[in-house]
C-alpha cells in the first residue's frame, strides 16, 4: 500500500477563497486530481489530492495559508453499479470510521478511487491489507486527462 | 407627586449643608473602619478633620473598580458581618468580582430612593410593575423590587427572557409598568410585532423604566411609539446600590441625581480635574448615607454632563444627561458588564486560538466573538474545529454569562493595528 497524502486548507466561507488557493497551485504547475470541500458553522476545510503534494504544501504554507498534510487511503473503485457498495461493505465489516470521503478519478473514468480520511490511518492500513481491495500506487500513472 | 417632598425640593443651601454634614460622617466612618482608606489617607497625609467644606472633597483619593476588586471579598466593609444582610456582586476584569454589601438600613435607603423615582413618574398603588431585569447577584431587579413594594405597587418578579410568557403576564395581570433594558424592550417590540399584538389595543401599559445600558433618544422615541407609553431613563450602578441613583421625572429631560445620598463630581478622565458645569466628563460619586460600604469618589467611568438650570417639576437635585459614553472599554449586554479583557483571558487560555480576536455586538444582545485559529495546531479535521468552536463558546459563557456565537477565522484575517487594536465593534443602534 503506497502513501497518498491529502492537503487540507482552512478557509472562511467567503467568495474568492478557492480562487486564491487554486491560483497558488496553478502558478506552481501543480495539478489537482481531486477536491473536496467540507463546510460547517461559517468555515470550510478544503481537501486536495495533487500530483506534487510536497511542493504544493510548502508553497501554500509560504503564502500564509493554514494548511496541513495527512495520509489517506485510496481504494480503487470498480466503475459499475455496486462498486462503492463493495468497498463500503469491507470498511464497515472492519469497523473503519470514515471521517471524510470523496472520489479521485484518473485517466478519464478508467480508474476511480475512493479517498477515505480516517482517524487512525496506520491501523486502517493494517486491517485492510489482506482484504480484496486494490489501492492506489504511483506505478499507475498520475497523468490525468481533463474530464 | 412626591415621595419625600421636603428633601426632594430642599433649597440648595440646605442641601449643601446636609451634604457636608454627611460627607464628614462618611469620611470618618471610612477612615475608622476600612484599612484601605486609612492607609490611603495616611499616604496622602490627610485626616478626616481636614474636610471642612464640600470643596475639600477634591483632596480625597479616588476609589476605582480595581480597588474594590483588590479588596474583595470583605476589604471594603465598614461594619461587622452581623450587620450585613445582603450581598450583590458586579463582574470584574480578572475573574474576581466586586462585592457590594448592604446593611438593613442600606436596603431600606435604596428602596426609599427607588420609591422617590417611581412616584416622580406618576406611579400609584394600583399600578402593576413587571420587573424584567435579572434577579440574582445583579442589583438591577432586587433593588427595584424593594422600592416598588415600598410604594405599594404590585410587583411581578418576571426576570428577563421567555418573551411569550412575559406577554401573557402583561395580558393576564394588566401590567402598567415595565422595568427592563432598552435592548430587551426592542426585542419585545419585534416579537409583539410578529405575533400581531398591538400594545395600545391589547395591553394596559403606561410607562417603562429603561436602564442598565446606554441608549439614545431615538431609541426612546421608537419604544414610546410602539408601546404607546412614556419611557423614563434610569441610572445606577451596583457599586452605588444599583438603580435609583438618578432617575427621570415626568419632564423626561435628564435624571435627577439624589444629591442628599450622593455627591457628584464631573471630571476630565485624563486630567482628573473638574469640568465646568454643563460640559461632559466622567461621573464620580461619593456615597453619603451608606452604612455597610461607604465609597469615596468612585470613578464610574460613565461619561455624562450636568443639565444646567432648574427643573419644572420643582425638585432641586441636579440632573445628569443620559450616559454619553464610557471612559473605559466596558461593554454592556443584557445589563451584564463585560470587559474585553475577560474574553481575551478565556481565548488566550485555549491553545488552538491565535493572538488576534474581535468582539462584534449586534442588535438584540447578539454577541459574536471572531477568533483566528492557530496555524500550527490545524490538522485538517472539521470535527476538531467544531469542537473548538463549542469549547470557546462554552468557556466564554461561564465567564461572561452570555453565550456568544464563535466564528473561526484564518490567521491574519483580522486587522492588526499599531498600538491598541480595535477589539470591539458595536453595531447596536440603541
Amino acid at each position: 500500500m503506497e502513501q497518498l497524502k491529502q492537503i487540507s486548507i482552512f478557509s472562511e466561507n467567503k467568495p474568492g477563497r478557492l480562487k486564491k488557493i487554486t491560483k497558488v497551485l496553478a502558478e506552481e504547475g501543480v495539478n489537482i486530481l481531486a477536491i473536496n470541500i467540507a463546510s460547517s458553522n461559517g468555515f470550510g476545510v478544503l481537501k486536495f489530492i495533487v500530483d506534487k503534494c510536497e511542493l504544493a504544501y510548502q508553497k501554500l504554507k509560504q503564502k500564509g495559508f493554514t494548511v496541513s498534510l495527512n495520509e489517506v487511503l485510496a481504494i480503487e473503485l470498480v466503475d459499475k453499479p455496486g462498486g462503492l457498495c463493495e468497498v463500503a461493505t469491507i470498511l464497515s465489516k472492519k469497523r473503519i470510521n470514515i471521517e471524510n470521503a470523496y472520489v479521485l478519478i484518473l485517466e478519464s473514468r478508467k480508474k476511480a478511487f475512493l479517498i477515505v480520511d480516517t482517524n487512525d490511518i496506520e491501523k486502517a492500513k493494517k486491517i485492510l491489507k489482506h482484504e480484496n481491495l486494490r489501492f492506489y500506487t504511483t506505478k499507475k500513472t498520475l497523468k490525468r486527462k481533463i474530464v | 407627586m412626591f415621595w419625600q417632598k421636603d428633601i426632594e425640593t430642599i433649597g440648595r443651601k440646605a442641601l449643601e449643608e446636609l451634604q457636608l454634614k454627611r460627607l464628614k460622617q462618611t469620611v470618618r466612618q471610612a477612615y475608622k473602619n476600612i484599612p484601605f482608606y486609612k492607609e490611603y489617607f495616611s499616604k496622602l497625609n490627610i485626616k478626616p478633620n481636614d474636610i471642612t467644606s464640600l470643596k475639600d472633597i477634591r483632596n480625597l483619593p479616588f476609589t476605582t473598580r480595581e480597588d474594590l476588586r483588590d479588596n474583595y471579598p470583605f476589604g471594603m466593609l465598614a461594619v461587622s458581618k452581623e450587620h450585613i444582610v445582603r450581598l450583590h456582586t458586579s463582574s470584574g476584569t480578572t475573574g474576581k468580582p466586586k462585592a457590594i454589601f448592604f446593611s438593613k438600613k442600606d436596603v431600606d435607603r435604596a428602596a426609599e430612593l427607588i420609591a422617590r423615582c417611581l412616584i416622580m413618574t406618576g406611579i400609584k398603588k394600583d399600578d402593576v410593575l413587571q420587573n424584567m431585569m435579572t434577579y440574582g447577584l445583579f442589583t438591577g431587579a432586587l433593588v427595584m423590587h424593594y422600592g416598588a413594594e415600598k410604594v405599594g405597587v404590585l410587583v411581578i418578579p418576571a426576570g428577563p427572557g421567555n418573551t411569550k410568557r412575559q406577554i401573557a403576564l402583561m395580558q393576564d395581570f394588566k401590567t402598567t409598568t415595565l422595568h427592563l433594558t432598552p435592548s430587551y424592550a426592542l426585542y419585545l417590540a419585534s416579537i409583539m410585532g410578529n405575533e400581531g399584538i398591538v400594545p395600545k389595543r391589547d395591553l394596559s401599559l403606561r410607562r417603562a423604566y429603561l436602564g442598565s445600558e446606554p441608549y439614545s433618544e431615538e431609541t426612546r422615541d421608537k419604544i414610546e411609539k410602539f408601546f404607546g407609553i412614556d419611557v423614563y431613563n434610569s441610572y445606577g450602578l451596583s457599586e452605588m446600590n444599583g438603580p435609583g441613583v438618578a432617575f427621570e421625572c415626568a419632564e423626561k429631560n435628564g435624571m435627577h441625581l439624589w444629591e442628599d445620598n450622593f455627591i457628584m463630581e464631573i471630571i476630565d478622565p485624563d486630567t482628573d480635574e473638574k469640568v465646568p458645569e454643563g460640559e461632559k466628563g466622567e461621573l464620580v460619586l461619593t456615597t453619603l448615607c451608606r452604612e455597610a460600604m461607604p465609597i469615596l469618589r468612585y470613578r464610574t467611568r460613565d461619561i455624562v454632563m450636568i443639565i444646567p438650570g432648574k427643573c419644572k417639576c420643582g425638585r432641586t437635585h441636579r440632573r445628569i444627561s443620559r450616559i454619553i459614553g464610557r471612559s473605559d472599554d466596558m461593554i454592556i449586554i443584557r445589563g451584564v458588564n463585560i470587559f474585553p479583557q475577560q474574553i481575551e483571558r478565556v481565548l488566550m487560555g485555549i491553545k488552538a486560538v491565535a493572538q488576534n480576536y474581535q468582539i462584534v455586538l449586534e442588535a438584540f444582545d447578539k454577541i459574536t466573538v471572531r477568533v483566528e485559529i492557530s496555524k500550527d495546531l490545524f490538522d485538517g479535521k472539521v470535527e476538531h474545529l467544531v469542537n473548538l468552536q463549542n469549547e470557546i463558546s462554552e468557556k466564554l459563557r461561564s465567564e461572561i454569562l452570555v453565550k456568544p456565537k464563535v466564528e473561526l477565522l484564518e490567521p491574519g484575517t483580522l486587522p492588526v493595528t499599531e498600538g491598541k487594536a480595535t477589539r470591539v465593534i458595536d453595531k447596536r443602534t440603541l
